[in-house]
């Protein structure tokens, strides 16, 4: 392997694919088979962490950086004047063999720019994965970022040997697209999505039936978002993202920030900051959505179509729902617990299983590592002092900042979701 | 106060513990021997470790709170922290006491300080899936130095043996003085005396020859897939303290 070129080709390669947010390697039910290399049937495991904090668990690379399109808010994208370069397909089975062998990875997640057609493309990533699989034993996560357009047969064939397949949505509006990326249309993106969903409930029924029916992306499928890029709202973001976990059974939409890289007047100027905090509001309500139990007419609508940065969702739903409380701590079913501000799921847990031994005051919620400072507005536990008493949501909101922005910093961020 | 001495094994604590129940002692301290200063107050015992009396404990264990009972006790001992035996010794008073696991009661006092350390110890086998790294040496074998806060190692052997069947590797703790190696077929317990107690110091003339270019290409990847508009350095070092730093070597100079 001549190593200095493949070092020139994974710096180009590596930096044109991290833009891509996504680093899980969970959810597989993938185990080392016939004392080969790999398993993947663990929770992911962050191998290391990036300056910016972002977990790194898999080789994100794309396979090339050469693109036919024009997407105006992509690095890849025709136009820009960037250095290029193109895996081979040998290549990146080696490079991920060996790192994987060295315990720096979890696995592949190998995407590209469009060379020729959106078939061509695919067809190339996958026979990434085919080789990982059937000549090297490969039983590490492996996932494909399809192609836009890519044609069924493809779709199916590349379920076979990937854990996860994503295709990313992007823009969140059919309006953004058309603006941004006049050449595609959001059929390119829901067609292949369409196709995951369906093989993917067909292998599950299949399976029931018959036991050697063929793994079919067992991690499921995942998309991504550019938050940012155009002038969406954050209710215009969630809405999309709320249709695309009913819908397309969606293991995980992603929230990416977009990342100035561009000169044209469409987009924010180079130099305009990463709406980071935005970005957490949205996995914060992404997260209430999926495991909390709220819909998504609670948290953002007409008459609060943003988020709020200065307090978290749950809270501000809470505030605007002052009548739901206080919530009786040694009563309240789960879904209830769930809801109070500063009570996670973790401590929900807790809550229950100390409850059946005996009444909790506040000494015990404490003890638990409960955040009082938000939660003792809501509840009511064994002990008279009930603080609330009579606040306005106004009242409660300005003491919960008052105790200081630090305790109140941002619980998820985007990386939190490294252990699903 | 009667303080009983063992020799700091897992059967050593539990034969220990048999001694108290034995011996009916309301009031007495566990605690391992290298742990422990002589006082002129109190009247010491020493227990020397028997397997079938610790055999006994664990049996009763498993049979009043459950497997997962043991192995959240064994957990908290590999923590080697001096107040644990006591905890673990309280614990199991009131768990005969009881007649049913204490373990999610999280309004007591001992069950919390053992969840915590428990917490603890999963965080840092955690970490050692994560952070070992490999050195391929010039005879094939995969090596990985490490030196865990807590001594973790037997925790980690499960996941990497599942992971990597089909190659040799040894992993070894510097601290401690002893590994895990696997031949393909089983793990065994090693010491190797030549060991340096310093991660990354195998010289290379006993590397595989490739493995500064697939160190340099890690490097290489690392920094080529951090965004430098999202920069967050406080993020960063709560994810990967500081003292993790010496596992990865990414974030090496490298100076070949
Ligand atoms: S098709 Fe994909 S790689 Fe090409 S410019 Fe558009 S977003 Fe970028």
């Amino acid at each position: 392997m001549n190593f200095d070129r493949i070092k020139e080709k994974l710096s180009i390669l590596a930096d044109a694919a991290k833009y891509d947010v996504s680093c899980s390697s969970s959810g597989s039910k993938r185990t080392n088979k016939k004392k080969g290399l790999g398993d993947s049937s663990g929770m992911g495991i962050c191998h290391t962490y990036t300056a910016d904090g972002r977990c790194v668990s898999l080789l994100k690379i794309l396979l090339t950086n050469h693109c036919i399109f024009d997407c105006a808010y992509c690095v890849t994208r025709k136009s820009n004047d960037i250095k290029r370069a193109a895996f081979k397909v040998q290549e990146v089975v080696d490079l991920t063999i060996n790192f994987y062998r060295r315990n720096y990875i979890e696995g592949l997640f190998l995407s590209s720019g469009i060379f020729k057609n959106a078939d061509y493309t695919m067809e190339r990533l996958i026979l990434v994965a085919k080789k990982l699989r059937l000549e090297e034993n490969f039983n590490g996560y492996i996932h494909l970022k399809s192609i836009p357009g890519a044609s069924d047969d493809l779709m199916y064939e590349a379920g076979l040997y990937a854990d996860r397949l994503s295709v990313n949505i992007e823009i969140p509006t059919q309006n953004g697209l058309k603006l941004l990326a006049p050449e595609k249309n959001r059929e390119d993106f829901l067609k292949p999505m369409k196709k995951v969903r369906n093989e993917i409930v067909k292998y599950k029924s299949e399976k029931k039936l018959i036991k050697s029916t063929p793994v079919y992306a067992p991690a499921g499928q995942s998309t991504q978002m550019i938050v940012g890029a155009t002038n969406e709202t954050d209710a215009q973001v969630m809405y999309t993202a709320a249709h695309l976990y009913k819908k397309y059974n969606m293991k995980r939409v992603y929230y990416s920030g977009y990342v100035p890289i561009s000169y044209d007047s469409r987009l924010p100027a180079i130099g305009t900051e990463v709406p980071m905090l935005r970005e957490n509001r949205l996995y914060q309500t992404d997260w209430l959505l999926r495991f909390y139990g709220f819909s998504i007419e609670e948290l953002l609508n007409q008459k609060h179509p943003n988020l709020d940065s200065d307090i978290d969702p749950k809270l501000s739903w809470a505030l605007r729902n002052l009548h739901l409380f206080p919530v009786d701590i040694n009563k309240a079913d789960k879904q209830q617990l769930a809801r109070i501000p500063g009570v996670g799921l973790k401590s929900v847990y807790k809550i229950l299983q100390a409850r059946k031994y005996r009444k909790l005051g506040w000494h015990h919620l404490k003890k638990m590592g409960i955040a009082l400072n938000r939660a003792q507005y809501f509840i009511l536990c064994d002990s008279r002092d009930f603080l609330k008493a009579d606040m306005s949501p106004q009242q409660i909101k300005s003491k919960i900042l008052a105790q200081g922005n630090s305790k109140y910093k941002p619980l998820f961020n985007s990386q939190l979701n490294l252990f699903e | 106060m009667k303080i009983v001495l063992f020799d700091h094994s897992f059967e050593g604590l539990l034969s220990a513990v048999f001694e108290v129940f034995h011996l009916k002692l309301k009031e007495a301290k566990l605690i391992g021997q290298n742990n422990h200063t002589a006082s002129f107050f109190d009247e010491e015992i020493w227990v020397s470790t028997d397997q079938e009396k610790a055999a006994r404990v664990a049996k009763g264990i498993v049979k009043v709170g459950g497997k997962s009972d043991l192995t959240w006790l064994y957990r908290c001992f590999l923590s080697e922290l001096a107040e644990v035996p006591q905890l673990i010794l309280e614990y199991i008073r009131q768990l005969m006491v009881d007649k049913h696991s204490g373990k999610n009661d999280f309004s007591r006092n001992v069950v919390i300080q053992l969840q915590k350390i428990n917490k603890m110890i999963g965080r840092e086998k955690h970490r050692m899936d994560a952070f070992v790294r490999f050195e391929k040496t010039a005879d094939g074998l995969y090596f990985a130095g490490i030196a865990p806060d807590f001594n973790v190692l037997p925790l980690n052997a499960k996941h990497f043996k599942n992971r990597y069947a089909d190659q040799h590797w040894c992993i070894y703790d510097v601290k401690r003085d002893y590994g895990l190696l696997y031949n393909l077929e089983s793990l065994r317990h090693v010491h190797l005396p030549s060991v340096n107690a310093n991660l990354h110091s195998t010289p290379s003339n006993l590397l595989a020859e490739d493995e500064v270019a697939y160190k340099k290409l890690w490097k290489n990847y690392f920094e080529s897939t951090n965004i430098q508009e999202r920069a967050n350095k406080k993020l960063h070092t709560q994810h990967v303290p500081k003292r993790y730093w010496k596992y990865l070597s990414e974030k090496y100079i490298l100076d070949y």
